[in-house]
């Protein structure tokens, strides 16, 4: 649909003319949006950071195979074998009994060199750490693991792993049906807004219909209002979540020591977000004006 | 060219309208429409405009049938139709220029042709040098021949008013006939619903009578015929 660049203009202005004379109206719109994306922007940065945490607590979830004492040379190589054999495992590392020891004595620090009696008559076991393919896939190598020959036993978060995957689906489908939830909301009042502007400029369209305006021309202006106000409801959205996420991001993460509770870096994290809460800005608009709009051009 | 044919209209609510209308209206021609109120007249100029379907019968205009046009061909139906109200159906945040060139920018007219043809038509009416005032500003028949110039600035064939001088002094109202002759005399046809009993037995003109949604009587240069 070719349009001259005069209509367009003219679109323009009326959507413009519009929303200064709808003052409150406009302002309660927009408001509107404004709360919505502020919620759904928090919701999207948090949600995503839970998973970015997520994916690296998943990709940490490793399988400790603690070999039987009795076990063999041989019986060592063939348990190797047969692990790597299972279709869900990417990797296994053999960690002997002493350097399970070593890692023990650092991880306790000053009061690991008790542990040095040990050294002498070494309790442990000798050990092969699993990494499964896909970290969901943890539990199910290692219940295969379990079964095997010169298995003593198997260790994988028992519990942990299960109940943190499961937590994390629950707490993403919460937010997004919050986010859902949220966007109709938004959208029926912008519909809402959009209908009492329409009402106000009723005298204006019957007029238009009178004297032969399509209704695709009828229908412009509304659709850059809504999209104006959608756009505009998500400016102050994006402004405030990116401070409150640079700060933050500069001064919060580097306390957070624990290697996998790091933050996704603000660029282009931020980007992404800003781009998102613009686009749904627009689409809410948009979706909300049309919505009144087509019932009212139906009659 | 109108004619209706077999034309019955019922309303949603179960009141028929127009009980079996037959007519045909040549081009160029001037008609009265009168009767008494309730008669479906309205009803009648809204079938023209196809702002009311038929429940059935036929509606042709220069060719097409209104009873068959598709909702998307309305708007180049009514750019080739005036049409004309009581309450003149003004915009009060625009002024008169703006008024009548809004009938044009809608439907995508240039710049530079709104212009011509609105100072065109307004100096018809007798408006031109008040073409920056307000309606407000305006007295009630200066509103009517600002709403007459938007109906005819893209120079239709016909052109339809319900009502017009309805709101009106007799003044006001003579002044108002005046235009619609001067539009009658270049050819455009004009269909016009009154109330007004002075003006049609002094104008002589054709005159269809509706009552209860039947025409009753049809003359060319007829009379009113009813007492108010
Ligand atoms: N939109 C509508 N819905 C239902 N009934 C209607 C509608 N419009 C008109 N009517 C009914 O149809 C009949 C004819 O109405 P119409 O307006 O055509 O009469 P009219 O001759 O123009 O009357 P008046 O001289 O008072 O303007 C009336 O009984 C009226 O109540
Ligand atoms: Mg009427």
């Amino acid at each position: 649909m070719a349009m001259r660049f005069n209509t367009l203009r003219r679109h323009m202005r009326e959507s413009f003319k519009s929303i200064g004379r709808n003052g409150w109206m406009t302002f309660a719109s927009i408001s509107a949006v404004t709360v919505t994306l502020l919620l759904v922007g928090v919701f999207l940065v948090i949600m995503f950071n839970m998973n970015h945490f997520a994916s690296k607590i998943e990709n940490d979830v490793e399988i400790r195979v603690y070999i039987d004492l009795t076990a063999t040379e041989q019986d060592k190589q063939a348990l190797k074998a047969q692990i790597e054999a299972v279709p869900e495992v990417k990797e296994v590392e053999y960690s002997s009994k002493e350097q399970e020891l070593k890692n023990l004595i650092k991880s306790f620090g000053e009061e690991g060199s008790s542990f040095r009696l040990f050294e002498q008559d070494n309790p442990l076991s000798d050990v092969y750490v699993v990494k499964a393919k896909q970290p969901e896939d943890t539990v199910k190598a290692a219940k295969k693991i379990e079964t095997f020959k010169s298995v003593h036993k198997v260790k994988y978060g028992q519990g942990q792993v299960e109940k943190l995957f499961k937590t994390l689906g629950i707490a993403r489908n919460i937010g997004l049906g919050l986010i859902i939830g949220l966007l109709f909301t938004a959208m029926f009042l912008i519909s809402n807004t959009i209908k009492i502007t329409i009402f106000a400029r009723r005298r204006e369209i019957e007029i238009m219909r009178l004297v032969g305006a399509t209704n695709g021309f009828i229908r412009w202006p509304f659709f850059l209002e809504g999209l104006w106000l959608g756009v505009m409801g998500a400016i102050i959205p994006i402004v405030l979540i990116s401070l409150v996420y640079y700060n933050i991001y500069e001064f919060a993460n580097p306390k957070l020591t624990v290697p996998f509770l790091q933050l996704l870096p603000f660029h282009p994290f931020m980007w992404k977000i800003s781009i998102v809460l613009l686009v749904l800005g627009g689409c809410i608009g948009v979706w909300g004006s049309m919505m009144s709009v087509r019932r009212f051009l139906k009659a | 060219m109108i004619e209706m044919k077999d034309v019955y209209k019922t309303y949603p609510n179960g009141v028929i309208a127009l009980n079996g209308i037959n007519v045909r209206i040549k081009q160029g021609e001037f008609v009265y429409v009168v009767g008494p109120s309730g008669a479906g007249k309205s009803t009648f100029i809204k079938m023209m405009y196809r702002e009311e379907k038929p429940t059935s019968g036929s509606i042709m205009i220069n060719g097409v049938n209104l009873a068959h046009l598709k909702d998307n061909k309305v708007p180049i139906l009514r750019r080739n139709i005036g049409v004309i109200f009581q309450d003149f159906k003004l915009l009060p945040k625009l002024t008169v220029y703006e008024n009548v060139a809004f009938a044009l920018e809608v439907i995508e007219e240039s710049p530079r042709l709104i212009k011509k043809k609105v100072m065109e038509v307004l100096d018809l009416v007798g408006l031109k040098h008040k073409a920056r005032f307000y309606p407000d500003e305006l007295s009630g028949g200066e509103q009517q021949r600002v709403s007459i110039a938007r109906s005819i600035v893209n120079s239709p064939k016909i052109v339809i008013a319900d009502e017009p001088t309805g709101n009106l002094d007799p003044d006001n109202s003579w002044g108002i006939m005046e235009i619609f002759e001067t539009i009658n005399d270049r050819g455009t046809t004009i269909v016009m619903a009154t109330h007004n009993r002075e003006i049609v037995n002094t104008i002589k003109k054709r005159v269809i009578a509706i009552e209860s949604g039947k025409i009753v009587r049809d003359e060319a240069r007829g009379e009113y015929g009813y007492e108010v």
